[in-house]
């Protein structure tokens, strides 16, 4: 699999670490541990499209949100995540 | 069988240049050009190999890749490689080949008695004595089963080979240099696309190099080689014979293995054995054509049965007659022209046997010309013989097959049958496309692409010579107009006219006439016969997974290149279903066996991961210390002195730090420079105690938890500024810690104004620990007081040490007045060598990993054994640290029922009366040793203490609070030890910390 960094351009996935599901929006601190409970544990497993982070850990180590489909692993997306969104090569 | 060389032919062989080689010990001789297969064969050679669960004798079956009989040991001792294909295997001088699965030899096998009860091995065997009732036979058994069923042995010696992996990328791969691999090549490398052409052949052209017609009215073998020259002259071309695309994987990477140094006698030693490829293609032609498929027929597994087109391919390619008295069968117009074909090259051809009535009378009248006897509307019931093919017997069959005469008897030394060919769709099976049954034609074609792939010539049944040319040309121009390039027109080569095939019948096997007792072998290299697919759709297992599961049919190395799609029939046969229904398993990688060494490549031993160095690693070297693994570090365990053992080095050394000074390199903490405004807030968050309030020029130790509220990391972190931290971590956490930091910066607090550096390589870090401590700092620091004043317990100071910047925080891990000094990495040795020079008059000694481990375990300080990824902050007696004013990452969880509770396992201290306690062994209550009980808990750590001067170690117990001073067995029945301790509180030496505090 390969993955083009908004950064650095398409590298190779050996480059890069799994972040994990990145439709999972992290609770407050303060939030229940109910809240944090499902944030933990509760995880679809989708056939088909599907948000991931990833780092590019040996490179440029921006995380990154792709979007990728878990049945053929094609990517559809991949950006730059918080403060630096939008940014990096188009 | 009778083979024999040929006087003349053989378009890949060179008669002047003759090899010797050995089999089973005899020497033998061949030519150039030769594989171990057409050598032997040539030899007179018959018997190759014994059967992998019945030990039958068998012999060649194929002329390529898809042999599932001819299966030997090629070389020697540590370079000994089982279950080579003879028929793939190319000869070279001194080659030494030795045949697998016999004892005591290959002509006499006491073990081929399994012949005689098949019943014993037949399908499900495993299935129903081994897991059932009767387990427990199988530790029985298991020693007779596994010397009785096997392959070739392989070798328990370290590879003493090189292999190398390299990348490629192209804008066009081609999968094999036959015919529409050829042209679809030139087509491509026209457009000026960055092409690869790789071909598993030992010279690229696949079976245009045994074809009898001409091309451009020169031989086809000229042709081939002519085209190949030409495309190797094109700059954007990269022709790689001797490499077999083994694997095709997402987004068009593909893998493959170059053999490199196989085929040579004298290996040179700059180059490696083989080369493992990842190729990723922009488009890819598949052009990897099909295998011809037997019928199967009673007493199919004699050697001297063979394919049909390996006969011929053995007489034009090589030169070498696989008997004078061939039998073809088959009902396709093909086998009528491989059998004239044959009997041209001057191999006697016996007869040709095709149940259709009428054969075209073009062919007819070919095989008369030739000289062979023909038997139409007949089919071969059986072949006999005793160790190798004499006879076949034919019957007259009718046009839907039934036996409408009497048995006849020809005389044979060679039954070659055809079935007919199915394309090679493993490459397009694993790109993720299944196999669509063709019922009319009878074969299997790739399914819709998902990936950038398209097929030409036989792979995707467009079978003959030029209708494969011009599918290849196609194929060629379309991938390189999808990767972007301009192509053109070429003229495509003058072929002689090509006949039109009449309709075939499809036959795959042949009922026997003695039923019972027939033994038709469907996949030959695992033994499972056609009995065995009967039992396997008796007892249920219908669906074609199933099938292969139970009977291992397509489970061996071959991966049933030439059986799964008889097997598949023969199950749609029994289920009265069609093909297309029953359908096909799924192909994974790889295509062909591949060595593990070539997947390895040079990452195998000690390179099989980065090591890491500190600055101080020469020293240690040098200076008696054994290095051991740290996580990715090397680190001193111990610093022998002459004559010590383990135990009374480790423990000088930790006597030393007690009583008077030690240093130890630390340099392997994870260092994070946490810089920003909300550096504070940030680490607040992250670690479970305050650090925000922290003055500036202080540390603190710090408990990480996980999002689950398990525990994470500890470690100090130092307030350098209002704004900047420096946060120290475990050796083993130094990586997932930064990552988990940027993680959350990045992605849950894009908010807060924070920027993180590793900076773990920047300093060498040496803690120096002891009552002399403070007396050795102050003699190596330029501009910082460490008085207890100017530096107290937990302070950090910056300044200068041996004349460089650097940092001094008074920290105890050792429970001694201790310090951790830091310098810029390259001053590492200079650092470490004067202070063991100016602490020479106060007794110092460098410490290694086993000291700092009895000190700490002293101490009751947790580590890595401890924060083993399932305790929590109260487990280890740390719930203090949880600070209740804030909220940080993990808090919400650290409650859950789960966690808490008396049945936890917590940290407890254990002592032992004279016997050092085991580590890792299992607390349980009963003092016999071998005793069955549930345990309570582990040993973590454990050590000899010098200052308590007797056996300690740390524990895990469950209710461990409530259980001190009860007494309990470290049982480790494993390494046959069983020690009464006593339950103690963990903090053995100096519990409330007056030590460091002087």
């Amino acid at each position: 699999m390969r993955i083009t960094c908004p950064v650095c351009g398409e590298r190779s996935a050996a480059e890069f670490s799994y972040g994990g599901d990145a439709t999972i929006e992290m609770p407050a601190l303060d939030a229940s541990p109910e809240a944090w409970n499902a944030a933990v544990y509760d995880r679809e497993n989708p056939r088909g499209a599907h948000a991931e982070f990833w780092q590019h850990a040996q490179g440029c180590r921006c995380w990154l949100k792709v979007e990728r489909d878990t049945l053929t692993h094609k990517i559809s997306s991949v950006a730059l995540v918080g403060k630096a969104a939008g940014k990096g090569r188009s | 069988m009778s083979g024999v060389r040929l006087p003349s032919g053989g378009t890949l062989i060179n008669r002047d240049r003759p090899l010797t080689f050995t089999f089973d010990g005899r020497s033998y001789t061949g030519f150039e050009g030769d594989t171990v297969a057409s050598a032997l064969m040539a030899a007179g050679v018959g018997t190759i190999a014994r059967s992998f669960k019945y030990h039958r004798p068998r012999g060649i079956v194929s002329s390529g890749p898809e042999e599932p009989n001819a299966l030997v040991t090629v070389g020697e001792g540590a370079r000994a490689e089982p279950n080579v294909r003879a028929t793939t295997a190319e000869l070279h001088d001194r080659l030494t080949a030795t045949s697998q699965n016999r004892w005591p030899s290959l002509s006499f096998d006491l073990m081929s008695v399994n012949g005689l009860l098949p019943p014993v091995f037949g399908a499900g065997f495993y299935y129903k004595t081994f897991m059932g009732p009767t387990r427990g036979a199988w530790h029985v058994y298991e020693h007779f089963i596994r010397r009785a069923a096997g392959m070739g042995a392989a070798s328990r010696k370290p590879d003493p080979d090189r292999y190398e992996k390299s990348h490629l990328f192209c804008d066009v791969l081609i999968v094999g240099a036959g015919a529409a691999g050829l042209s679809a090549a030139l087509a491509a490398a026209r457009s000026g696309a960055r092409v690869v052409l790789a071909d598993e052949g030992a010279e690229p052209g696949g079976w245009l190099l045994a074809e009898t017609a001409r091309i451009n009215d020169i031989a086809a073998a000229d042709w081939t080689r002519a085209m190949v020259a030409a495309l190797a002259a094109y700059p954007n071309v990269r022709v790689m014979p001797r490499t077999s695309v083994y694997g095709y994987y997402d987004q068009n990477q593909l893998a493959a293995v170059e053999r490199v140094t196989d085929h040579l006698a004298e290996k040179p030693a700059h180059l490696p054995r083989q080369r493992q490829w990842t190729i990723r293609a922009t488009e890819v032609v598949l052009a990897t054509g099909a295998f011809e498929q037997p019928v199967l027929v009673d007493g199919n597994d004699l050697p001297g049965v063979m394919l049909a087109g390996a006969v011929a391919r053995f007489a034009q390619a090589y030169g070498v007659a696989a008997g004078q008295k061939v039998v073809f069968f088959g009902g396709h117009d093909g086998v009528w022209e491989t059998a004239v074909a044959t009997a041209d090259t001057g191999v006697g051809v016996a007869a040709i046997v095709d149940p259709r009535a009428e054969p075209a009378t073009d062919l007819v009248s070919r095989a008369r010309t030739a000289g062979i006897a023909i038997h139409a509307g007949s089919a071969v019931v059986r072949v006999t013989g005793s160790k190798s093919v004499s006879g076949v017997a034919i019957v007259p069959v009718s046009a839907s097959g039934e036996i409408t005469g009497a048995v006849e008897a020809l005389n044979a030394d060679i039954c070659a049958t055809s079935a007919g060919w199915m394309p090679a769709v493993h490459l397009h099976s694993q790109a993720g496309s299944r196999p669509v049954y063709d019922e009319g034609r009878g074969i299997f074609l790739p399914g819709e692409p998902r990936e950038r792939w398209r097929s030409a010539g036989a792979c995707h049944g467009v079978f003959g010579l030029k209708a494969a040319l011009a599918d290849g040309a196609a194929a060629g121009r379309d991938a390189a107009t999808e990767a972007g390039f301009k192509t053109d027109d070429a003229a495509l080569p003058e072929i002689e006219a090509e006949r039109e095939p009449s309709a075939p019948v499809i036959l795959r096997s042949v009922e026997s006439p003695r039923s019972a007792k027939a033994k038709i072998f469907v996949d030959q290299q695992h033994d499972v016969t056609a009995s065995d697919v009967t039992l396997a759709h008796r007892e249920g297992y219908r669906s074609v997974e199933h099938l292969k599961r139970y009977t291992t049919l397509g489970m061996a190395t071959d991966q049933g290149k030439t059986s799964n799609v008889a097997g598949l029939s023969m199950m749609a046969g029994l289920r009265g279903e069609a093909i297309g229904a029953v359908g096909t398993t799924t192909f994974r990688p790889p295509y062909t066996p591949t060595a593990l060494g070539a997947i390895a490549g040079r990452d195998a031993g000690h390179h099989i991961r980065p090591v890491r160095h500190t600055p101080m690693h020469a020293w240690h070297l040098a200076n008696g210390a054994e290095m051991i693994p740290a996580g990715a570090w090397m680190r001193p365990r111990v610093y022998f002195k002459p004559g010590e053992t383990l135990e009374q080095a480790y423990i000088r050394e930790a006597r030393a730090v007690r009583e008077s000074v030690g240093i130890a390199d630390v340099s392997t903490l994870g260092k994070i420079d946490v810089q920003g405004p909300d550096a504070p807030e940030f680490l607040n968050r992250v670690y479970s105690n305050m650090f925000s309030t922290l003055a500036v020029g202080k540390a603190r130790y710090g408990l990480m938890l996980r999002d689950d509220g398990i525990l994470f990391d500890d470690g100090t972190s130092w307030r350098l500024s209002e704004t900047r931290y420096l946060m120290t971590t475990t050796t083993a956490n130094a990586s997932p810690v930064m990552q988990k930091l940027e993680f959350l910066l990045a992605t849950v607090w894009p908010d807060l104004k924070v920027s993180l550096a590793s900076v773990s390589d920047v300093w060498a870090s040496i803690a120096v620990s002891g009552p002399k401590s403070r007396e050795l700092l102050a003699r190596i620091v330029d501009d910082i007081d460490v008085t207890d004043e100017g530096l107290p317990h937990l302070g950090v100071r910056q300044g200068h040490i041996i004349g460089q910047p650097g940092m001094v925080a008074r920290l105890s891990f050792s429970g001694e007045l201790a310090y951790e000094v830091y310098v810029p990495a390259r001053f590492g040795i200079e650092a470490w060598e004067t202070l063991l020079d100016k602490g020479r008059d106060l007794g110092i000694s460098p410490y290694g990993l086993e000291a700092l481990g009895t000190l700490r375990i002293e101490k009751g300080h947790v580590a890595g054994s401890e924060l083993d990824g399932r305790t929590t902050a109260a487990d280890l007696g740390l719930a203090g640290m949880l600070s209740k004013k804030k909220d940080f990452i993990g808090k919400a969880m650290v409650n859950r029922p789960g966690l808490i509770g008396e049945n936890r396992q917590v940290l407890v201290g254990l002592t032992a009366n004279g016997k050092g306690i085991p580590n890792g062994a299992q607390l349980i209550r009963s003092a016999t040793p071998g005793a069955v009980e549930r345990s309570l808990g582990h040993v973590t750590a454990n050590a000899y203490s010098p200052a308590l001067e007797g056996y300690i170690a740390l524990a895990l117990l469950e209710n461990g609070k409530a259980m001190h001073g009860e007494t309990l067995y470290a049982a480790d029945p494993v390494r046959n030890r069983h020690v009464e301790v006593t339950v103690r509180d963990p903090h053995f030496y100096d519990p409330d910390g007056s030590r460091m505090h002087v």
